[in-house]
């Protein structure tokens, strides 16, 4: 079965972000970038399928600027067989990404797809709903637990209040959340290696996708600072300006 | 244009975010229909029936719609979404879940988890963490948005609206559902309650955390935990509060052995007033806290519990 997974190039997780002083956006000009936490899970789950016999083929797809070339090499140097980069300046919104996954999907026949259950950069979390809904497949998100039988999944999935075990018939698109699995990191020799793997470089034009966004941004601000607190020395203080002072306990 | 909200419910109790997302509709103006889909949800109806400012409830009542698989309420979403200018839901998992399936089948764009309306198209959401607040519009003809619970106050219960049943029925081949394993708990729900006390790696341990549910009982309080205590296998995941986990907002949040982490802030600091009980003076959560206790959490949580 050959296994689609798709990684974004994002800001690194731990870059305390600035916003730009006319309140644009965010300014992301020499801002440490990596891939994001959760393609990295997908990455992995699809390479331990791999190991397991279970994926024959892994290609990692990424749809943005050509920098995000960095990224696909890191998931070839990760275990992914090859790569397909759609590459486009343009800021991509999740329905223009799906679309494009979409036609990705329809070339390759992919036996699985694997995403990030959400990119910490735009926090949407829907890629991977809106990719399932354009490729009529069904989809197993915020997945926790992913078990191949056959024609079906099984997927343990994180819900408000515990886990949820769905059956799938594949293909399907599953989207990974944090406790899927720990991502490895990637050894020298495989990063040497990943150099040489198969890159296609496309465009969404030639995928026939119009990447053109629906959603304007107006205005990015910094949100409200807490007024700076005090410390209290006992826990006796604490009680008596929890009840008297901030009045939230009686 | 009518807006549709997607009730939130579970075992045939209408879920108090409801009310928060019809809260958020009324902002944006215009009628209110709420759908309730499930199966054996008359109840759920009801309840959602009184919530004020509710024009209509629509009842898609049968078996395809249970435990509210995301193809077929998505199919469903489709089939009524033609009648709305807006489609709601609360920014749970199954609002996460279905609506974006909605959004790519009807070619619009999806507004993830907004905290403001500042118009019919116009709305604040966090990005980055919740480290920036972008005001965003939509050009799109069909609205479908996830609302943020806690940014809005819940409306009240005196409503009266219509009920009636949607005909609408689905077909579901591709999704079956399994199982539910969901963690039992006596106190509030996290998401909702007004007080909330969190532990995090400072607790050391799982049995540690009976420290906090004896404040937690006295106060009346949900409980939390950072994903350091989460991943640290203390307490189950579904008690994480960050930007991967639940976002709370209530009146006191309580944390205790957290040191505040991006991803931790991401999910409590729009509570009204933060209290933090950290050994290291030095840590991050003292930027955000109101009330800050540098001590020893063991010897702190006891006295704290005697004394309320």
């Amino acid at each position: 079965m050959k296994v689609l997974v798709a990684v974004k190039r994002v800001i690194d997780y731990n870059v305390k972000i600035r916003v730009k002083p006319d309140h644009s956006d965010v300014d992301l000009t020499n801002v440490k970038m990596a891939m994001n936490p959760f393609c990295e899970i997908a990455v992995e789950e699809a390479v331990r399928l791999k190991e397991k016999g279970v994926a024959s083929e892994i290609v990692a797809v990424t749809v943005g600027p050509k920098a995000a070339q960095e990224q696909l090499r890191t998931a070839l140097a990760l275990g992914a067989d090859r790569a397909i980069h759609v590459e486009t300046d343009a800021a991509v919104e999740s329905l223009a990404a799906a679309k494009v996954l979409a036609k990705v999907v329809e070339a390759e026949q992919p036996g699985l797809v694997i995403l990030g259950k959400q990119a910490i950069d735009s926090d949407n979390n829907q890629v991977g709903q809106m990719l399932a809904a354009l490729a009529g497949l069904p989809q197993g998100t915020f997945a926790s637990e992913v078990v191949v039988d056959g024609d079906t999944l099984q997927v343990t999935r994180e819900i408000d209040g515990g886990l949820q075990t769905v059956e799938l018939s594949l293909p399907a698109i599953v989207t990974t959340d944090l406790r899927l699995n720990e991502p490895r990191y990637a050894k020298l020799p495989d990063i040497m290696k990943a150099k040489k793997k198969p890159l296609d470089v496309k465009t969404p034009a030639d995928l026939g996708v119009d990447v053109a966004g629906r959603v304007k941004l107006l205005k990015v601000e910094p949100p409200a600072e807490r007024q700076a607190g005090i410390k209290v020395g006992s826990v006796d203080e604490l009680v008596d300006k929890l009840k008297n002072e901030a009045k939230v306990i009686s | 244009m009518s807006i549709l909200v997607l009730a939130e419910h579970h075992d045939g109790q209408l879920s108090s975010a409801t009310a928060h997302v019809v809260a958020a509709a009324k902002q944006i103006g215009g009628d209110i229909h709420v759908l309730v889909a499930g199966q054996g949800v008359s109840a759920v109806a009801e309840a959602a029936a009184q919530l004020d400012g509710v024009a209509k409830v629509r009842v898609a009542d049968h078996a395809v719609y249970a435990h509210q698989l995301a193809e077929p309420l998505g199919d469903l979403l489709v089939a009524l979404a033609d009648d709305y200018g807006h489609v709601l839901a609360c920014s749970s998992t199954t609002g996460k879940n279905v609506l974006p399936r909605l959004a790519a089948l009807k070619d619009v764009g999806q507004l993830s988890e907004i905290i403001a309306v500042e118009s019919a198209d116009t709305f604040r959401r966090p990005i980055y963490a919740g480290n920036a607040i972008a005001t965003v519009q939509s050009e799109d003809a069909l609205k479908v948005i996830t609302v943020r619970a806690t940014a809005f106050d819940a409306v009240g219960e005196t409503g009266s609206a219509s009920v009636e049943a949607v005909a609408t029925v689905v077909d579901n081949t591709r999704s079956t559902f399994i199982k539910e394993a969901l963690a039992e708990s006596d106190r509030p729900e996290l998401g909702s309650a007004r007080v909330v006390i969190s532990g995090g790696r400072g607790m050391g341990n799982g049995e540690n955390f009976t420290l906090l549910e004896a404040i937690a009982d006295k106060l009346g309080a949900a409980i939390g935990a950072s994903r350091a205590a989460v991943d640290a296998g203390f307490v189950p995941n579904d008690m994480q509060v960050g930007q991967t986990g639940k976002i709370v907002a209530p009146d006191l949040y309580i944390a205790v052995g957290i040191s505040g982490a991006i991803q931790h802030l991401a999910g409590m600091k729009d509570s009204k007033v933060i209290v933090a009980i950290n050994k290291d003076e030095e840590a991050p959560i003292f930027q955000v806290a109101d009330y800050g206790l540098v001590a020893d959490l063991f010897q702190a949580l006891p006295e704290l519990e005697q004394k309320l």
